[in-house]
């Protein structure tokens, strides 16, 4: 049980009431009497601290408040008292504690109409941005001495190394997905045989690498955007551009670069990997021998499916690695905006790849790589 | 008080701490990797003392304030706050201890998301449940205030702010909850002069308004000569001196005789002795009007 301050109202003769407080009037303990103060009807003519053993400057606070709301008289503080009744007088204070908000009237449209403009905007930038990537890369090519080697090193390996087991498994699993789904489907013709085709033809033209686009999307983008951003809220980029360093050269050239050279290998790596998981998933469940179905992969699948695999997947990696960055880089003022520019660039990335793809698909077919 | 009953089953509070040292470090070590920060480090603050805890940079100021709060674990050694051991409970245990003491990081540490008042308003919602919004903004308004920042700065977001505003935004919310025990680091770098000389009259007042025992990292020379009670000397991975600063002029300790016998060091003693010379003389002018009036 706390022990709140008390306080009591007498009735005085000449006009008004008195408010005596009394006990500790201090922060941990005003809570209560302070609320049912607010609402007290009955004027006051003096707010009196005799009884108080103990006062902060919240328990000054309330009592000058009162005071002031009453226009009472203070009697009884001690020095303390009164120096803290100073201390918080002087700076008292209406000030707003959030920046005033718009009626919801006006909110909701400006909010629309802004973003809608920042979405115009963001096209132009994100083209800028690309533009700068390449005058980066312009400007290492003629100073390759400029080129951060380590950095991309340490990219790749992020990108690229760190990833491999997360993205063997997803493949793995989705090989055996395809390939149980597959024969369930196509037994029903008499066709399981061509289960084989199916794993292997969907594995290499699509799922491989937009798999591994969005989950290199989640896992890779999504650090590049919090890298950076937090970065640029630290005001490392800043301090970076100040010495001469290109922050595009520094920290984007390495990370779109290793996306790009990281795609196609992880892209592949995803293929193979699923059509295993197929092998292994046709080996127990359809009495089709583990390396019979390797084999026949090699007669059903033609080259250009690998192609097609290998062309898209440098421009996922782009497009990941690009997302992230620009994300990045867009941080300004607070905490909160790395975490919105963070999940922004990944949902774009994602989005753009899924989008892509889609028109992949329609070009391929209708060179007639199908 | 039966609109309040729902509150009887807030945690009781400790009263005021009346022991002789609210702070008591004993035999403190800390360790990152290889490198020895602290070694036997003790250290006694007093009730009611504004101590000065001076050292060079990187001799472990900041990493002892962060052992006695509780945010670094010693390697070994004994921190008592306020009577409580904060190395042998969990942090979360020791609400009772947090709720009455105040932080100033060195950095700031201001939550980017919230605006000064906001920052300042967050303890007393953690802490106090029953204070209404409205006496929780008043507070958060004085407060900011009190801290020596504009009215306009209350609304404004970490980002908006200059260096020094931020600091003085950090003391305001080190402050929110009247702690017994205020811990500030370092805060009138980045301050101007002036502000930093308001700064120093400030915490003197609140530490003899509200009897404040204030530990006080400071590199300001002028800020120890204004107002510690003592000052402890941090060098060689321990506490190597406490006491006034005629005390430690005494000491025979290169750093200490460095510290304060360098330029600077006479600069501010010359400028302390300047300032009472001339109380001393206003204070003989007085006299007699005093006298008579
Ligand atoms: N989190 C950490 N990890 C590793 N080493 C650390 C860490 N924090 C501090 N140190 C080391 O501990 C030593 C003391 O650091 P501390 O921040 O306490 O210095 P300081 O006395 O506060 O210096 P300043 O006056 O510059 O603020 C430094 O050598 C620092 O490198
Ligand atoms: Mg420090």
């Amino acid at each position: 049980m706390r022990d709140w301050a008390e306080y009591s109202i007498a009735q005085a003769d000449g006009g008004g009431a008195s408010l005596a407080f009394s006990g500790r009037l201090v922060v941990s303990t005003v809570g209560p009497i302070d609320h049912e103060l607010r609402d007290l009807e009955t004027p006051l003519a003096s707010v009196d601290l005799a009884n108080v053993t103990e006062m902060d400057t919240v328990g000054a606070w309330v009592a000058w408040r009162i005071a002031r709301d009453h226009g009472a008289q203070i009697t009884g503080a001690s020095e303390t008292a009164a120096r803290l009744i100073d201390a918080v007088k002087s700076s008292a204070s209406d000030a707003e504690i959030v920046p005033p908000r718009r009626p919801l009237a006006e909110r909701v449209p400006l909010a629309v109409g802004e973003m809608v403009y920042a979405w115009g905007g963001g096209i132009v930038n994100l083209l800028g941005f690309l533009g700068a990537i390449l005058v980066a890369m312009g400007q290492t090519i003629r100073h390759p001495s400029r080129f951060r080697l380590r950095s991309l090193v340490h990219q790749l390996e992020l990108v690229g190394v760190n990833s491999l087991g997360i993205i063997g498994l997803m493949s793995f699993l989705i090989g055996i997905v395809i390939a149980q789904q597959g024969a369930v489907q196509l037994r029903q013709f008499g066709a399981e045989i061509y289960t084989i085709n199916l794993t292997g033809r969907l594995t290499l033209r699509e799922l491989g690498v937009l798999m591994t686009a969005i989950m290199v999307a989640g896992r890779s983008g999504s650090a590049f955007a919090a890298q950076i951003g937090t970065m640029k809220l630290t005001e490392e980029v800043d301090a970076m551009r100040t010495i001469g360093v290109s922050p595009v050269e520094a920290l984007v050239l390495p990370r779109v670069m290793a996306a790009v050279l990281m795609m196609p290998l992880l892209g592949f790596f995803s293929a193979v990997v699923g059509i295993i998981g197929g092998a292994f998933l046709a080996d127990l469940a359809l009495d089709i021998p583990f390396f019979t179905f390797l084999r026949r992969i090699q007669e059903v699948v033609p080259l250009h499916d690998v192609w097609v695999g290998l062309v898209k997947a440098p421009v996922f990696g782009l497009i990941v690695g690009l997302a992230g960055c620009y994300q990045g880089m867009q941080v300004k003022s607070n905490a909160e905006e790395v975490g919105r520019r963070t999940t922004m660039a990944v949902v774009h990335a994602i989005f753009m790849v899924i989008v892509l793809d889609a028109f992949f698909a329609i070009f391929f077919t209708e060179i007639g790589w199908d | 008080m039966s609109v309040f009953d729902h509150l009887s089953d807030l945690p009781d509070l400790p009263a005021r701490f009346t022991g002789d040292y609210p702070i008591m470090v004993e035999g403190l070590t800390n360790r990152f990797g290889d490198q020895v920060v602290h070694e036997n480090l003790s250290l006694k603050v007093r009730r009611g003392e504004v101590l000065g805890v001076v050292g060079g940079s990187g001799s472990g100021k900041s990493v002892l304030m962060r052992s006695i709060i509780g945010l670094q674990r010693p390697a070994e050694g004994r921190v008592e706050v306020l009577g409580r051991d904060i190395t042998a409970a969990d942090l979360d245990q020791n609400i009772g201890v947090r709720r009455r003491w105040g932080v100033l990081f060195q950095g700031g540490a201001l939550f980017s998301t919230l605006t000064v008042g906001e920052n300042v308003e967050v303890p007393l919602r953690q802490y106090y449940p029953e204070i209404v919004d409205d006496l929780r903004h008043e507070i958060a308004r004085y407060k900011v205030r009190l801290s020596g920042l504009p009215d306009a700065a209350t609304s404004k977001y970490p980002s908006e702010l200059s260096g020094g505003m931020k600091k003085r935004a950090g003391v305001a919310r080190a402050l929110a909850l009247d702690p017994e025990l205020l811990f500030l680091d370092e805060p009138t770098a980045g301050l101007d002069p002036i502000g930093a000389a308001a700064f120093d009259r400030l915490t003197r007042d609140l530490a003899e308004t509200l009897g404040l025992t204030v530990f006080l990292i400071t590199h300001d020379l002028d800020t120890l000569h204004e107002i510690c009670d003592r000052v402890a000397v941090l060098a060689d991975k321990r506490v190597i001196a406490v006491g006034t600063i005629p005390e430690l002029l005494a000491s025979d300790h290169p750093w200490i005789q460095e510290y304060f016998n360098g330029p600077r060091g006479r600069a501010a003693m010359e400028s302390k002795e300047r300032a009472v010379h001339k109380a001393k003389a206003a204070m003989d002018k007085d006299a007699p009007r005093g006298d008579t009036g």
